[in-house]
């Protein structure tokens, strides 16, 4: 038997990009308290940035040079958060959680026509870089080195962002201000450059994880809309605004999806949302988060 | 206790007003051109839908973001009995469908009403999800992303004769017209209902509530039944409208409609939620025929409508009507 450590390895690859997704939705509620409807726009936008890039701009450019401006991205949608936290999300902070959803849901939507007008109805994709990585023959089974690649890169966003959390001067000021926004402020936090850093943040996660799936798979329209609800049944199990709780979620959620398109495949989504709704009742906080 | 408690009486004022936009609602097919009335009937149908979703944020503080679940079951009862039991009579579909959203509000919300909040939100969505992902992948039962056709239904017993745009836009017209009145009174007396000053103090403060002996969670989960009752209502009627009804109507993104339509009318006035659904209605339809970016279109209406009117069209109204009197 080989075929389940291709399975395996395909869980992994799902789960470090469903990682980047619900990590930084998982972050920005964490910080912010604010659920981002368009989080899944946003990876959507670091897909498609990466592909019209890497598949439209330098098409049939060296793969290194195209592997080294895969982060764009990434980096983009950082740029696009910077841009939208002062200017939108702000004057609603002070209103009631209805609105803060409202607004996103808005963005989801504007979002959506926006990458429609920008790089049109069909897929775009960005494939050379996945077929020029070659594959690698593991128990007998071709697989390609481009996924590993992508799992490296998941497993290396989430070292490098423990890190950041919990070993720099940053991390702290953003858990300060994430368990309590008022004392950090009265100690001398400036909130609102911490809610920009965050949301930016947020943003660089989910561009990334879009910047990396992209050559193993077109950015397509919807791509958003359908990894949100991926992203939310992770931050479920693993507890909202919890960034551990979000990798052990990933994993979940992408290891049962593996199983489920093998063994049940009709209710394999209806099972993860289950899922998700058992664990609610059990653990409403979900198993990482506080309650 | 002689007669009903007086709260339930509406005061002459509102009595008036409703008698009026009833009359200019009925006199309104002969005016306008068919296509604008069977419009009009898609925003009444919503009206219904959001009326029910408003009972849940507006009175008992509760934002479901999984009220298309209950319009999907509903929309799914006729056209599964349509195709599976050759039924054609609006009034079995209504009543089948109206058992149906009982059946699942009552299990979803005996699930969801433990929680209030954000997990309240995510929790009505996710069980939502469960039911568009069944009508997506079970496809040999409901057509999948084809969805089913839903023919023309007799109406009290009576078949259409002829055009199906003219059925539309009369007959069945003052039959929606006729329903969502029913509705509009019925949800009327029970905001105003012990029940639903009831619902209204678990809403401002649910421990306050709790001290004055009302049993918070079964007066939620009678809320969420009714919303979802009146929700799947709505999705019935809309079946036959619409001609067709696909997986589009269970998937989150219908959920947010629901709550933007009804945020847009005013979630704290009663006949927000319905002034909010035609209005979106219109808007979303014009958009479509504008432009192929329509989403875009009204995504910034959207943003900018939450920014320049934060209680809705019917609060604003309301405020500047106070003012005008000067008050």
């Amino acid at each position: 038997m080989s075929l389940p450590i291709i399975h395996l390895l395909n869980a992994l690859l799902y789960a470090a990009v469903l990682f980047l997704i619900a990590g930084g939705l998982s972050l920005i509620y964490g910080v912010m308290r604010i659920v981002n409807l368009a989080h899944g726009n946003l990876f959507a936008f670091g897909a498609y940035v990466t592909a019209w890039t890497v598949g439209r701009a330098l098409a049939g450019q060296p793969t290194p040079l195209l592997l080294l401006v895969l982060p764009v991205g990434a980096l983009a949608t950082a740029a696009l958060g910077a841009l939208l936290e002062p200017t939108l999300l702000r004057p609603f902070y002070r209103r009631a959680e209805e609105y803060q959803l409202l607004v996103t849901f808005g963005l989801l939507m504007i979002l959506e026509d926006l990458m429609r007008l920008i790089w049109g109805p069909y897929p775009v994709a960005a494939s050379a870089i996945w077929e020029n990585a070659g594959s690698v023959t593991i128990r007998g089974n071709l697989y390609p080195i481009y996924n590993l690649v992508v799992i490296a890169v998941g497993l290396a966003a989430a070292v490098f962002l423990w890190a950041f959390i919990y070993r720099t001067r940053f991390g702290v000021v953003l858990r300060a201000t994430s368990q309590n926004m008022r004392v950090a402020q009265g100690l001398g936090v400036n909130v609102n450059h911490v809610y920009v850093q965050a949301f930016t943040l947020g943003c660089f996660m989910a561009g990334l994880g879009g910047a990396i799936i992209v050559p193993a798979q077109s950015a397509v329209l919807g791509m958003g809309i359908d990894a949100l609800v991926l992203a939310f049944i992770v931050v479920v199990i693993g507890g909202l605004g919890s960034l551990e709780g979000a990798l052990v979620g990933a994993f979940v959620v992408a290891l049962v999806r593996e199983a489920g398109i093998v063994l049940f495949p009709e209710i394999e989504l209806a099972v993860l949302y289950l899922m998700a709704a058992a664990v609610l009742l059990a653990r409403p906080a979900g198993l990482f988060g506080r309650p | 206790m002689s007669g009903p408690p007086r709260e339930l009486a509406a005061p002459p004022g509102v009595l008036a007003g409703a008698v009026a936009v009833g009359a200019a609602l009925a006199g309104l097919p002969w005016v306008v051109d068919p296509y604008q009335t069977i419009l009009l009937a898609y925003g009444l149908v919503m009206g219904i839908a959001a009326l029910g979703f408003n009972l849940l944020l507006g009175y008992t503080g509760l934002l479901s973001f999984g009220h298309s679940a209950y319009f999907g079951v509903g929309a799914y009862t006729v056209a599964l009995l349509v195709k599976y039991a050759g039924v054609t009579s609006m009034e079995a579909f209504l009543a089948a469908a109206i058992a149906a959203s009982v059946l699942v509000t009552a299990v979803f919300g005996s699930v969801c009403v433990r929680y209030t909040r954000i997990f309240f939100g995510i929790l009505t969505l996710a069980l939502s999800q469960v039911l568009w992902s069944l009508a997506f992948k079970l496809y040999w039962v409901t057509g999948g992303t084809d969805g089913l056709r839903v023919p023309t239904p007799t109406l009290l017993g009576v078949t259409a004769r002829g055009d199906k745009i003219q059925f539309l836009a009369r007959e069945y017209y003052y039959y929606v017209l006729v329903i969502f009145a029913a509705c509009t009174a019925l949800m009327w007396v029970i905001v105003h209902s012990p029940f639903g000053k009831a619902l209204q103090a678990i809403r401002d403060n649910e421990t306050r509530a709790a001290f004055v002996g009302i049993r918070v969670w079964r007066y939620r989960w009678i809320a969420f039944l009714i919303s979802g009752v009146f929700t799947g209502l709505a999705g019935a009627l809309w079946a036959p409208l619409n001609g067709l009804t696909t997986p589009e109507v269970l998937y989150w993104p219908f959920s947010g409609e629901i709550v933007f339509m009804t945020v847009l009318g005013g979630f704290r006035a009663f006949a927000g939620p319905i002034v909010g659904a035609v209005v979106f209605n219109y808007l979303k339809t014009y958009a479509v025929g504008f432009t192929v970016y329509w989403q875009l279109l009204l995504g910034a209406v959207l943003v900018g409508l939450v920014l320049a009117l934060p209680t809705g069209i019917v609060g604003t109204v309301w405020r500047l009507v106070r003012r005008a009197r000067g008050r």
